[in-house]
Order: structure tokens, then C-alpha cells, then sequence
């Protein structure tokens, strides 16, 4: 009985294995170098920055709010991390400084969805706007380039056979897996989805959970920032546009329910690498970047489709 | 019982919704041993006394005396500490969620610090269901998955084992089978005889008489009155409920018997 639960709540993320085995399989044909080492590292590498806001949006998700302001905290605190440190401030204070910055619009965020009760899509979309503004105003709407090999070192070192920024997506799924699975915090970030009025009469205080769900998101977009300004070398102000968009569609690709109270951060985690592939593919096969982007938006609606129809059934 | 402190003392409670008086400055008493039916109407303003005395929501004014201890206003979780338990009549259930984790909400098993200790909540889920006699087909389940009446189990269930000195039932059979309806009132009757202060609201007058020992009767948002069940038969309170009988009438009828 259990064992037969446990795997019909695991659905989607067998089924989205199943459509991963499938592309590697039919893409390990096309392409002798699709199965490479090189090529599994570069796929890892290209997804990082998706694992991570990704990853943070699965808590969010989970706790039936949205986070739109992802892509762009993630530039805005790559750019504070820049401008710290062109103003010779040490890399440490200055990504410090940067992962401050991101917080902050993650406490905003919680605190007005929370406690004013704000809609998250509205709330967000508005410090959306805000990040971008204010990156745009620190740099003056040009990118700002050229950083000390220690900082660089966080985009495009190398740790054994694998660089940070898989080694911090690395982290961040297994320490996902923990909080979500295996923590009070994780359990109560389902809670407040599944019904958070329930959560709130039995004593737990929802609002404190709810900000700290969307500060948790807006650190991993500033490690996503760290990451992205450090592998280009440059901190582009527009850098993170749309990321939110393949975040959202890797958290319900993974199972998560758009309604909130049901996600998980191996699917999640899974959808990424599927996606990852996906971009590798078509890449391979020369297909233009604007379908790619066409793609992934029409296996977005096919995935809230999806995950609409099953929340349905239940 | 009179000269005894009233565990619960409800004191001019009033609650307005932007164009409904909800509930007109009410007082209410309760006893610990005691099973206190509170019946009336749709809407004559029952689940929101419940409601504001376990901190769901909070009065427009007046107070709650709770064990000699003066509350305006109470959240869920002074409530709880005051040793109220609720099963609401929404029931407060998280769908999404096993009935382990619903019984446990809010006051989860630790260990090491931080993990939490599923095993023990599990277990100690099941043994407690077995003992109410709330037969639940499977722990893993979520609760979305359960009948209406194995959902009510789950609320007593959660309300049982917060383990409060007033329990607060707000319609918990409504959706229940004989035989499961049979086992709550049991359990409500066996809690007051341990000690506990019971509330139950129902619209059920065969039950009411059944395990209450007083029976406040609410019209509009108004405690019309308050009488022993032992006082009164059925038709009586009927009659209050629906205003045939004015509080003057029933003095003078009440005198007369
Ligand atoms: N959230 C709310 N907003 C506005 N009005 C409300 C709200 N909750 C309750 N009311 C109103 O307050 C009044 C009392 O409602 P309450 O739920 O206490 O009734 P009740 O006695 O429990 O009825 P029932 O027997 O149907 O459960 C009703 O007129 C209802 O419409
Ligand atoms: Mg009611």
C-alpha cells in the first residue's frame, strides 16, 4: 500500500526520467560527442545557474506563491558584486555586499506577501521591475567587465573534474532535498501551500515562514548572480531577463503544483538537467536560440497543463 | 457546580462583518466535566464564537477569562497554550498532507535538532487512531484522499492529541456514519467524565440530548439562553432556536412545570 502511494506520487518525476533517458538516448545517436565527458560537464555547467534558481523556486512554488523577481535579483546582486568591487572592496566583502543586496529583495518580497497580503505574482513582478532598475541605474546600462582571478574563480575554476558552480548546484539539491524532506522548515513551506490558514490556527506563525521561503529564494539567486558574473567576467544588468521563466517551468516539469503544497527538489532537479539537455540537443542540431526560447515556452504550458489535469483528478 | 470557577468565562465577546453583526457582546460559561451544546440556525453565529475562542479569529471586543486568566484577544497559539483544542467545522485539515503530519501539526517530533522524526509521529499516529477507534485506511494517504467522515476522524484526532483541558467540537459528526458518529459521542461523553470541559456545537437535537449537560441556545448572534439539558426536552429547544418561544414565555413556562 505504501510502496503503491509512494509511487504514484512519484508520477511525474518517473515520467520526466523516462522523457530524459529517451533524449539521451536518441541524441547519444545523432552525436558521438553528445556522450562525452566534456559534453555531460558543459550540459552540468549550462544548467547551474537554472539548478539554482530553480531550486529556490521550488520553495516558493511549494508554499503557493511565485517568485518573478529571481532572473533579475540574480543580475542586480552580480552588479553590486561589480561595483563593490571596482570600488576596491576585497571579492569577499563584495559578494557579501551582493548577497545582501539579493536578500533584501528577498525580505521585501516576504514581508509584503505575507504580512500585507499582497498577491505574489503582483508583488513580485513589481521588485522584478525594481531590480532591474536599479541595476540598469548602478551601471549605468553598460555592463561592467574585467574582475581579479579570485572572483573569476567562482565562474570558471576548476574543483577536480567539475567547477563551483556545479559544486554549488551540487549542494543546494542536496541540501534542498534535506530542508524539503526531512526539516520543519520544508515540511511547513508545503504547509502554507497545502492550506496555510490550517498551518496559521495551529499555532505556527505563517507569515515568519512564508518571508523566510522567499529570502531563501533570493540567496540562491544571488549565488546564481555570483555564478553568472563570474563566469562571463562581466556583470550585464539585463544578464538574468527571463530567467524566473525557466525556473517556473522546471518546478512544475518537476511535479510541483502550481496551486502549491506539492513540489519536489529531485524533480525539480531532473527537469533542469532535462531541459539542460534539451538546450544541448538542439544546440547540436543547430536549431536557432529564438526556438529554443519558443520551446521551452510551449513546454511550460504543456507542463502547468499537465499539472492542472492532475490536481484536478485528485 | 455553581460555586465553582467556571473554567471558560466568555465576557460581552461582539464581532462585527462589514454589514453582519456576527455575534452581539455574548457571555458564556464552562466548566471543566462538563459538555456544553451550543445549538442554533445557520448563522446565528456559532462557528465564530468557536472561531474567536480558539484564536482563529480575533473580537471586536470584550474578553475571554481562560483558567482565571484575562485574554482580549487570543491567537491560535495563547489558545493552545491555554489549553483549548478545536475541531472546526472547515475542519483545518491540509489536504495535500498524510494524517500523521495533520495530527502533528504544529507541534511536530524532533530529532537531532532539526530532522524530523517521522517514524515516531507515524507510529504514535496509528496507535492513537486504534485507541479513539477512527479507523483511517491508510497513514500514508493524503487526507484529500479520505471520506468525509475518516476527514473528521483525523480533526478529533489532531484536537485529542493537543491534549487540551476545554475540547471544542464544532458540528464533528456532521459527515459521519452511525457507527463512527457512535464512537465520538462516546469519546465526548468520556472526556467530560475525565475531567475535560467539552463544547459541542450540533444541529442535531437527539444527539444534544444525548451527551450534553447544558445546551446554549444562539439566535442571530444573540445567547438566547442557557438551560440544563436535564430542564428541558427537545421541542423546547426547538422552539428557542426558531424565536416560537421568547425568553419570557419559556421563565413563565419553566415556572409553571
Ligand atoms: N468571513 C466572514 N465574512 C463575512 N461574514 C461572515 C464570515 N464568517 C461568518 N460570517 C457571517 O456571520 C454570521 C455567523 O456565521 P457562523 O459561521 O458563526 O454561523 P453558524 O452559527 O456557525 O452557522 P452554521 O450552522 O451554518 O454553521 C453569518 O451570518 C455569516 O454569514
Ligand atoms: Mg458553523
Amino acid at each position: 500500500m505504501a510502496v503503491r502511494i509512494r509511487l504514484q506520487r512519484l508520477f511525474p518525476q518517473l515520467l520526466l526520467t523516462g522523457v530524459l533517458g529517451f533524449l539521451i538516448i536518441v541524441l547519444s545517436l545523432s552525436s558521438e560527442y553528445f556522450l562525452s565527458w566534456d559534453n555531460f560537464r558543459n550540459i552540468l555547467d549550462q544548467s547551474s545557474v537554472h539548478i539554482l534558481l530553480a531550486l529556490g523556486m521550488t520553495f516558493v512554488i511549494a508554499s503557493g506563491g511565485i517568485d518573478l523577481s529571481v532572473g533579475n535579483v540574480a543580475a542586480f546582486s552580480g552588479v553590486v558584486m561589480a561595483v563593490a568591487m571596482k570600488a576596491d572592496l576585497g571579492v569577499f566583502s563584495a559578494i557579501l555586499l551582493g548577497y545582501l543586496a539579493a536578500f533584501s529583495f528577498g525580505l521585501v518580497n516576504g514581508l509584503v506577501v505575507s504580512y500585507v497580503k499582497v498577491n505574489p505574482f503582483i508583488t513580485t513582478l513589481a521588485s522584478m521591475s525594481i531590480a532591474r532598475g536599479l541595476a540598469l541605474i548602478l551601471t549605468g546600462g553598460v555592463s561592467i567587465y574585467g574582475f581579479s582571478a579570485s572572483f573569476k574563480f567562482w565562474g570558471t575554476g576548476s574543483i577536480g573534474p567539475i567547477n563551483p558552480p556545479i559544486l554549488f548546484s551540487f549542494i543546494l539539491v542536496i541540501v534542498g532535498i534535506f530542508l524539503m524532506g526531512y526539516t520543519l522548515w520544508g515540511k511547513y513551506s508545503l504547509a502554507l501551500g497545502g492550506n496555510g490558514e490550517a498551518l496559521r490556527r495551529a499555532g505556527v506563525n505563517v507569515n515568519l515562514y512564508r518571508t523566510s521561503v522567499y529570502c531563501f529564494s533570493a540567496l540562491c539567486a544571488a549565488t546564481a548572480g555570483l555564478v553568472m558574473t563570474a563566469r562571463l567576467n562581466s556583470a550585464a544588468p539585463l544578464a538574468g531577463a527571463t530567467y524566473e521563466m525557466d525556473a517556473i517551468a522546471a518546478v512544475i516539469l518537476g511535479g510541483a503544483s502550481m496551486k502549491g503544497g506539492r513540489a519536489s527538489i529531485l524533480g525539480t532537479f531532473i527537469a533542469c538537467l532535462t531541459l539542460g539537455v534539451l538546450r544541448n540537443g538542439l544546440t547540436m542540431m543547430t536549431v536557432p536560440t529564438y526556438y529554443q526560447q519558443l520551446f521551452t515556452g510551449m513546454i511550460i504550458l504543456v507542463a502547468i497543463v499537465i499539472s492542472e489535469l492532475r490536481s484536478k483528478e485528485e | 457546580m455553581s460555586s465553582v470557577q467556571p473554567f471558560l468565562q466568555v465576557r460581552g465577546i461582539a464581532k462585527r462583518y462589514s454589514n453582519i453583526e456576527a455575534l452581539k457582546a455574548i457571555d458564556l460559561d464552562l466548566y471543566t466535566g462538563e459538555v456544553l451544546a451550543i445549538v442554533g440556525d445557520n448563522g446565528a453565529g456559532k462557528s465564530t464564537i468557536i472561531k474567536i475562542l480558539s484564536g482563529a479569529i480575533t473580537p471586536d471586543s470584550g474578553e475571554i477569562i481562560i483558567a482565571g486568566r484575562k485574554y482580549s484577544k487570543l491567537k491560535p497559539k495563547t489558545a493552545l497554550d491555554a489549553g483549548i483544542s478545536t475541531v472546526y467545522q472547515d475542519l483545518a485539515l491540509i489536504d495535500t498532507m498524510d494524517s500523521a503530519s495533520n495530527i502533528f501539526l504544529g507541534r511536530e517530533h524532533r530529532k537531532h535538532f532539526f530532522c524530523l522524526d517521522d517514524k515516531r509521529m507515524q507510529q504514535e499516529a496509528l496507535d492513537l487512531l486504534q485507541q479513539l477507534g477512527i479507523y483511517i485506511p491508510s497513514l500514508y494517504s493524503t487526507v484529500a484522499c479520505l471520506s468525509g467522515g475518516q476527514r473528521q476522524g483525523v480533526a478529533v484526532a489532531r484536537a485529542i492529541h493537543q491534549g487540551g483541558r476545554l475540547l471544542i467540537f464544532d458540528e464533528p459528526t456532521a459527515a459521519m456514519g452511525l457507527k463512527e458518529t457512535a464512537t465520538v459521542l462516546r469519546l465526548i461523553r468520556g472526556l467530560a467524565e475525565e475531567g475535560f470541559g467539552v463544547i459541542v456545537v450540533s444541529h442535531n437535537m437527539e444527539q444534544v440530548f444525548k451527551i450534553s449537560d447544558r445546551i446554549c441556545i444562539m439566535r442571530q448572534g444573540e445567547v438566547v439562553d442557557c438551560v440544563k439539558t436535564s430542564e428541558v426536552n427537545p421541542q423546547d429547544v426547538v422552539a428557542m432556536i426558531t424565536g416560537a418561544i421568547d425568553l419570557e414565555d419559556f421563565s413563565i413556562y419553566r415556572s409553571k412545570n
